[in-house]
């Protein structure tokens, strides 16, 4: 039960085969705080992705000669769920998976003040419950976020975005057929304030002058996704003291005080 | 090997509490002892999975996902499919739950949904046959724990039998001994819709679908599975505690009472 | 030296604060010239530094803090005590017992045993080792009862309010003990259960809208509307249990 390669990734038209615009980002939806007894979580959808992710700490380091001295160790872990591909994915550790809990980790802890919680351990857990391609960008996405629900200090959000090439067009956001049957997938993270990059990969086949113009567009990616990740933090706790104020006001007019 | 646990540490006067209130026929949330937490279910909701749910029972919250792929039948049961279930107790869930592969826990509840379903003939496993002998379909449920707070058993076994119920196979046809996938899907043929409950004792009482700070002092609980026809078609006692005859007998009339009230909330 | 937000502006980390000679209060960072905030919060000034109330932190312990703290372990040295921060704190035997002790495993859980939960004190912290604890002063000791609630630290400040005007308005009203603890562990100890659910039905309020105003006659209203409602609504089960 696995994929057919599709005719065309991109028609006449410029148009995808999901009716994306080769510049276009997949649908996105982000939730903050979505677990109860993780300290911090997040919740992504971006076109047919959808991840999870919790986070733990900091905490004492167990067992104690694993702790680090002068800073906090981050343990990560990238996992997907053996319902979210296509053909079912054995529940242990692929060796893929393991690669990318490396990655992902290191994308994230530059970002993370973890010199201010020596010898702890901060846990974060990456669940992909469906998958379409650029998970690992997606799940960076969302990490960040719960990281920073968790109250974890950090330098910034972490965003990440991929871009990449389908049928000789440079196009941003690559799906799952896309990334199976295109010519080349650059995921990227990066630390928007700065512009410092955390995480690059690439694979495939790109001029120079194609991966300058990939890499461009997954960067415009990044901060169009970065104010989304802003405005999810917004939600969640802005509307709890634009409520309690409103009520304020109204009780003001009440008594005519206004 | 099984080793005693150790187990997270719970305050003196928290046990006490709880406990106090439960001889005077409360809970820690308001509930009654016979109260069930509020369900809520929701089908379809990853769609490269041939079936999934999301239960939410009170705070505890599970997804369960079906794929359907073909396979070998066991060379004792040529002609029927192959029904698998296994659970995750992933770390997200819990500060508790460890990193690695299915510790005794996990691995146990897997055991006691497949057992709910494979007793009661949940699955019409002869329907799964394509080609005797050669050619059955098999049919993997995956438990997901997303957030624990307690009675993990009765919320997996809800999400297992609703992501059945969801789930979709592709049509086909058999041709030579050789299988043909046609256009289209149909639902999996379902026989039978067995509920399970579980019944926690503290103190001696019983108090059902125990929330995370019950089961952190309750003495032991039981979880017993009913089908459609008010048969019981899987139990399991787990924990280090007791339970007396006269308890067992309670529990079961027990499951037969909010079975069914839990059958409607899955069918609709 | 221009500042870039509003007071009590809802900042993210990576939002820029301010740019010039202002000092980097907590939760805020400085790199270079400008200042960042380094956590989700209210951003402020008292007009020499700049620093963000963070909606949520875990507690980090400092000297001469009141905590309420779990005891989940014995050495033949003390008990290892969960005060809810990154770092086990432990207690000494020394700074449990005045008298001089012949140290035995049974003679201690006679003291304090696992699972107990203890009112106590932070004598010491620093980089190189967990926080010690002392029981030895007037007040701390061992809880026999009432109930322990979990708040988020970083809202403690607000739950007890400008010379303690909130937490007193609320022992007053609710008519029960109430025993905050810097690491967000608040015991409440009333004369019935109802007086106790209303304590930790306020406290919650006070835990979501610490960041707004009016908050202390929106709790007074919710008070008296509770109490006068009481016998017809189960205000029991409106109360969440957490800790």
């Amino acid at each position: 039960m696995s994929k057919v390669k599709p005719e065309k990734l991109v028609d006449e038209k410029g148009l995808r085969i999901d009716g994306r615009k080769l510049d276009q980002l997949r649908p996105i939806k982000l939730e903050v705080g979505v677990l109860e007894n993780a300290d911090g979580s997040a919740y992504i959808e971006q076109g047919k992705n959808k991840i999870l992710v919790a986070v733990y700490g900091p905490k004492e380091t167990y067992p104690k000669h694993l702790a680090l001295p002068d800073r906090a160790v981050i343990r990560c872990r990238y996992h997907m769920a053996p319902f979210s591909t296509q053909t079912r994915k054995t529940p242990a550790p692929s060796r893929r998976e393991i690669e990318l809990s490396k990655i992902v980790r290191e994308s994230l802890e530059p970002a993370i003040f973890t010199e201010l919680y020596p010898r702890t351990t901060i846990d974060v857990f990456i669940e992909v419950l469906q998958s379409d391609g650029g998970t690992r960008c997606s799940g960076i996405t969302a990490a960040s976020l719960a990281i920073a629900d968790a109250g974890i200090p950090l330098r910034d959000l972490v965003v990440a975005c991929a871009a990449g090439k389908a049928d000789d067009h440079i196009v941003l956001d690559l799906n799952d057929e896309e990334d199976q049957f295109g010519q080349a997938d650059i995921p990227v993270a990066m630390l928007p304030r700065t512009g410092e990059i955390t995480l690059l990969q690439m694979d495939g086949s790109l001029s120079h002058g194609e991966f300058e113009k990939a890499l461009n567009l997954a960067i415009e990616g990044c901060k169009q996704i970065y104010g989304m990740q802003k405005e999810a933090l917004k939600r969640k706790y802005v509307l709890v003291k634009e409520v309690a104020e409103e009520a304020v006001e109204a009780e003001k007019e009440e008594k005519g005080e206004t | 090997m099984s080793v005693t646990p150790s187990t997270e540490v719970v305050a003196k006067i928290r046990q006490r509490h709880l406990i106090e209130l439960i001889a005077r026929g409360k809970r820690l949330d308001g509930r009654d002892l016979t109260d069930c937490r509020e369900i809520k279910i929701e089908s379809g909701v990853i769609d490269k999975a041939e079936g999934s749910t999301l239960v939410n029972l009170g705070n505890t919250k599970v997804m369960a996902g079906v794929k359907i792929d073909t396979g070998e039948p066991f060379p004792d049961t040529p002609n029927e499919g192959i029904l698998t279930v296994n659970a995750e107790l992933v770390p997200l869930a819990s500060p508790t739950f460890e990193l690695g592969p299915p510790n005794e826990n996990a691995i146990e509840l897997a055991r006691v949904v497949d057992r709910s379903l494979r007793e009661s003939k949940a699955i019409d496993l002869e329907k799964l046959c394509i080609v005797p002998g050669k050619k059955v379909f098999v049919v993997f449920i995956d438990v997901y724990i997303l957030n624990h707070d307690g009675n993990l058993v009765d919320a997996s076994a809800l999400a297992a039998l609703a992501a059945l119920l969801n789930a979709k196979m592709p049509n086909y046809e058999v041709k030579e001994g050789e299988l043909h996938i046609k256009e289209g899907h149909s639902k999996l043929p379902m026989k039978n819709l067995p509920i399970t409950v579980t019944i926690a004792k503290i103190n001696g009482k019983l108090l059902v679908d125990p929330f995370l700070s019950e089961e952190q002092v309750m003495d032991a609980k039981i979880s017993i599975a009913i089908d459609k026809d008010e048969k019981i078609c899987s139990m399991q006692k787990s924990g280090l505690g007791i339970f007396t005859l006269e308890m067992i007998r309670e529990s079961v009339k027990t499951a037969l009472e909010k079975s069914k009230a839990l059958r409607k909330i899955v069918t609709g | 030296m221009p500042l870039l937000f509003e007071r009590n502006q809802f900042v993210t980390p990576g939002d820029q604060l301010a740019e010039g000679d202002y000092i980097p209060g907590s939760n805020t960072y400085r790199d270079g010239e400008k200042i960042f905030a380094s956590r989700i919060g209210l951003a402020n000034t008292d007009g020499r530094a700049i620093y963000v109330v963070a909606i949520k932190g875990c507690y980090i312990p400092n000297v001469g803090d009141f905590v309420i703290g779990k005891v989940t372990d014995i050495t033949t040295a003390g008990w290892i005590v969960d005060i809810n921060s990154p770092y086990d704190a432990i207690l000494f035997v020394s700074e449990a017992v005045e008298r001089s002790f012949n140290v035995q495993r049974d003679a201690l859980t006679r003291i304090y045993n696992i699972g107990d939960l203890l009112m106590a004190k932070v004598v010491a912290y620093d980089r190189t080792r967990g926080p010690v604890l002392t029981t030895l002063e007037r007040g701390l000791g061992k809880i026999t009862r009432g109930k322990v609630i979990g708040v988020t630290p970083t809202k403690i400040p607000r739950l007890i309010g400008k010379k303690g005007s909130m937490i007193n308005l609320l022992k007053t009203e609710t008519n029960c003990y109430i025993n905050v603890g810097q690491n967000g562990m608040v015991l409440i100890s009333g004369r019935n259960p109802e007086d106790e659910d209303l304590a930790t039905l306020a406290i919650r309020k006070i835990e979501a809208e610490a960041h707004t105003v009016g908050l202390t006659e929106r709790v007074s209203a919710m008070i008296n509307e509770m109490k006068a409602k009481r016998g017809v609504t189960n205000v029991q089960s409106q109360a969440r249990e957490t800790g």
